[in-house]
């Protein structure tokens, strides 16, 4: 007999509420910044599959955001309200772009004040979902993929469907349609797309010219990688040919460049597959075998410090993702992007944020409005790719044709021709203790604990126990 | 008091009042942020819930999980690990120091500041300090080493370093707490003893032996006590420094807990990890109590 415990909630709050406040001052030195390695961004299943989509959908609906913002001012009137917006990716790079957006936004809705809460990525799940539980959700607030589907499958998010429709200038065109449609759920509009982003290889022209090695170019593979990383690693100089973290995000888009995955078609896990195996290997021989990637204690342990180390011009090539254009924008040598190196295949990750509306929210309408102006108004779209701050999920191409002319890099182009062979992160139900299991067996290997036909062999019998019914 | 005699009960009542009125603030803050949530986290032990959608009743199924839980286990591992090394040495080195501070040294003082130290200092911020002394490439500590030519191991890298590590921060943080419970111990502790044991003929290890330990019994087991229900919650420290890596294998029994609850939104099992933990705590104390009955004197 399964019996219902609701009259413990309104305590279980509290202690949450407490225990959290607790884990909170232990944690108060964790500064990881957001949208920090791949784990900052989410995911739409839809990617795959949205991938071609930005040109062919962009032309066609290009005039109705034009057309909606300016519908939109029409209708700005009524008491003053305030509304919260809760967010991880804006902290702390774009809080200056978010800010600008808000003031276009009231410059048009002058009564709706935006109250802006911020929390890094590594904590804002813990806090958000203690917010949501206890009954003081921020109105407005932003999920990535991953979360999005368990949020929407515990009621706790408000279906925008009906507001959608009252709202005579809105046209769910106006937004990349895959994108738009990973935020629903059993046909309804939970959310809407706020921004997308995906994963590159980074590369340091002066390093590559210094060696006298020919650029990376989009028909690489994973031996010429580790060829270039080989001449390219100068260890009495501190550079190293290539870097990638071993965890799970990385993981999944390896095996995909080598034709595996961690589930088949019918969501069975494949994990130890031979491919899966192999995939890992060479993962793990650029650490061990080869030696052309900074281990641990060549990193200097701070948060981004991959970043840093691309930034400091002693890493040639990075997989990392496009949200760190902002981040390496000054540095001081010539450096451009280029398609990852597959194996039997391309492959590229895929991610994806949304912006939500609580469904306790008493103002729903002002959420509605905010929620719509930040993901799609022109005037939010323009300074987000005026500040590099991933990508409008919209089909205006006249906004990305502004993010295509901006350099560092040059080859910006790459960021749309990777959306090609764009993978999704898998999702299931109990994700956090996924990707956790995953990164801990992977961890193993690569300490040599294990092998990496071991480490997923374990991996597999995890996640087998993972996928039965609670 | 001839005034007050004749209105006794109406005193009282008085008194009670002002009693429950001081009193007030604070069993309501108890009650609301310790009894209530500790009593609540017993039922959810037996439940399974998300904080997002209503919870569902499991009986036991909870703690029968909990047996084959790999992670609790090694969890559990590692905490025991913790302690068995962090006991003995925050132990005998306080011990050492505690004798040592109550010498009459010159600048005794600065010395007893500067060990308490570390006691006042934020976990979070003494652990950043360890992570970066410790850091095998960079750090300080490997540094030192080099210098009288041993290369020193990976610590927080080294999945056979890390504990160690996390020990050794502990250590230095806790050691002054433990020097000035025990320094006030000692200095408890009459001078005739000393002076009747010295004219029986007795110096140095056997006046320790004899004189100073059994008479500091309770100042130590006291010590022991806290020190013990402290490790057993060991967590900042491991949070800060390791996150419970790598691979693993620096993961303790509060990490355990707080993934389960604020990562994967498993607060009911990771109640019954608390209980558990609890109950180990409970029954450690218990030995320890039936223990001192053979060896604490109290004089």
């Amino acid at each position: 007999m399964k019996t219902r415990m609701n009259f413990i909630r309104p305590f279980m709050g509290l202690v949450a509420g407490l225990m959290l406040a607790l884990v909170m001052v232990a944690c108060g030195d964790n500064t990881a910044t957001p949208g920090t390695g791949t784990s900052a961004a989410a995911t739409t299943s839809a990617a795959t599959t949205a991938a071609g989509a930005t040109t062919a959908a962009a032309t066609s609906a290009a005039s109705t955001t034009a057309a909606a913002t300016a519908a939109v001012a029409t209708s700005a009137s009524g008491a003053p309200v305030t509304i919260t917006y809760f967010t991880f990716s804006a902290a702390p790079d774009h809080l200056k772009d978010l800010d600008a957006m808000i003031k276009a936004f009231n410059a048009v809705y002058p009564n709706i004040t935006v109250k802006v809460e911020t929390a890094p990525y590594d904590t804002y799940f813990t806090k958000l979902q203690t917010l949501v539980a206890s009954n003081t959700a921020p109105d407005v607030y932003e999920l990535n993929y991953e979360n999005f589907v368990s949020y929407a499958s515990k009621g706790v998010l408000q279906d925008l469907t009906p507001l959608a429709a009252a709202d005579k200038t809105f046209e769910a065109s106006a937004f990349y349609p895959r994108a738009y449609k990973a935020f629903a759920q059993n046909g309804k509009q939970y959310g809407l797309p706020e921004s997308f982003s995906d994963v590159v290889l980074y590369y340091n022209k002066d390093l590559f010219d210094k060696a006298g090695v020919a650029y990376p170019t989009d028909s690489w593979t994973w031996k010429d990688e580790v060829a270039a990383a080989q001449k390219l690693t100068d260890a009495k100089a501190g550079v190293w040919g290539t870097y990638q973290p071993v965890q799970f995000f990385e993981f999944y888009k390896m095996i995909a460049q080598n034709g595996g995955a961690m589930f088949d078609a019918s969501g069975k896990p494949t994990v130890n597959s031979a491919q899966n195996v192999e995939a890992l290997k060479f993962m793990l021989d650029k650490f061990n075998t080869y030696k052309v990637s900074p281990g641990e204690a060549d990193l200097s342990s701070q948060p981004d410090s991959d970043t840093a180390l691309f930034k400091d011009g002693k890493l040639a090539m990075w997989r990392s993702g496009i949200w760190n254009f902002g981040a390496i924008k000054d540095a001081t040598f010539k450096w451009d992007i280029a398609l990852e190196p597959g194996n039997t295949t391309k492959a590229h990750q895929f991610f994806a944020n949304g912006i939500v509306v609580s469904s306790k929210t008493a103002q729903s309408d002002a959420a509605w409005k905010w929620t719509r102006f930040f993901t799609s108004s022109n005037d939010a779209a323009k300074i987000r790719v005026a500040a590099s701050w991933e990508l409008p999920a919209l089909s205006n191409q006249s906004l990305f044709d502004d993010y295509l002319k901006q350099t560092p890099p040059p080859s910006r182009s790459i960021v749309f021709k990777a959306l090609e062979t764009a993978v999704t992160p898998p999702v299931i139900e109990r994700e956090s203790e996924l990707q956790d299991a995953t990164t801990k067996e992977l961890a193993k290997a690569k300490l040599g604990q294990e092998t990496p036909q071991q480490a997923l062999d374990n991996l597999q019998a995890q996640v087998t126990k993972l996928l039965q019914p609670k | 008091m001839a005034v007050v005699s004749n209105k006794v009960g109406e005193k009282n009542w008085v008194r009670r009042l002002w009693v429950a009125f001081f009193l007030g603030p604070h069993l309501i803050g108890m009650l609301a942020f310790l009894v209530i949530p500790i009593l609540a986290s017993l039922v959810l032990s037996f439940a399974e819930w998300d904080l997002l959608t209503p919870a569902r009743w499991l009986g036991l199924d909870n703690y029968t999980a909990l047996l084959s839980d790999p992670n609790f286990w090694d969890a559990l591992k590692h905490t025991f690990y913790f302690i068995a090394g962090y006991l003995p040495l925050v132990l005998v080195l306080g011990l050492g120091l505690a004798l040592l501070m109550n010498q009459k040294l010159r600048g005794r003082l600065i010395f007893r500041v500067a060990f308490f130290l570390p006691v006042v200092s934020a976990w979070v911020a003494v652990a950043l300090l360890w992570k970066w002394l410790l850091n095998p490439r960079y750090g300080l500590v490997n540094w030192l080493l080099s210098l009288v030519g041993i290369e020193g191991p990976g610590w927080i890298f080294d999945p056979n370093w890390a504990m160690p590590s996390i020990i050794l921060a502990s250590v230095w943080k806790d050691l002054g707490f433990v020097m000035m419970i025990l320094l006030a111990g000692l200095q408890a502790i009459s001078p005739e003893y000393y002076e009747a044991a010295s004219l029986d003929g007795a110096a140095g290890w056997r006046m320790l032996r004899n004189i100073t330990i059994p008479l500091l019994s309770p100042t130590i087991f006291f010590v022991v006590v806290i020190s013990l229900v402290n490790s057993f919650q060991v967590f900042d420290q491991v949070y800060v420094m390791t996150a419970g890596g790598p691979a693993g294998s620096s993961q303790v029994l509060v990490g355990e807990i707080v993934n389960n609850a604020f990562r994967y939104s498993r607060f009911g099992y990771a109640s019954a990890m608390s209980w558990v933990l609890f109950a180990l705590i409970f029954i450690v104390t218990l030995v320890q109590l039936w223990l001192q009955r053979r060896t604490v004197h109290y004089q």
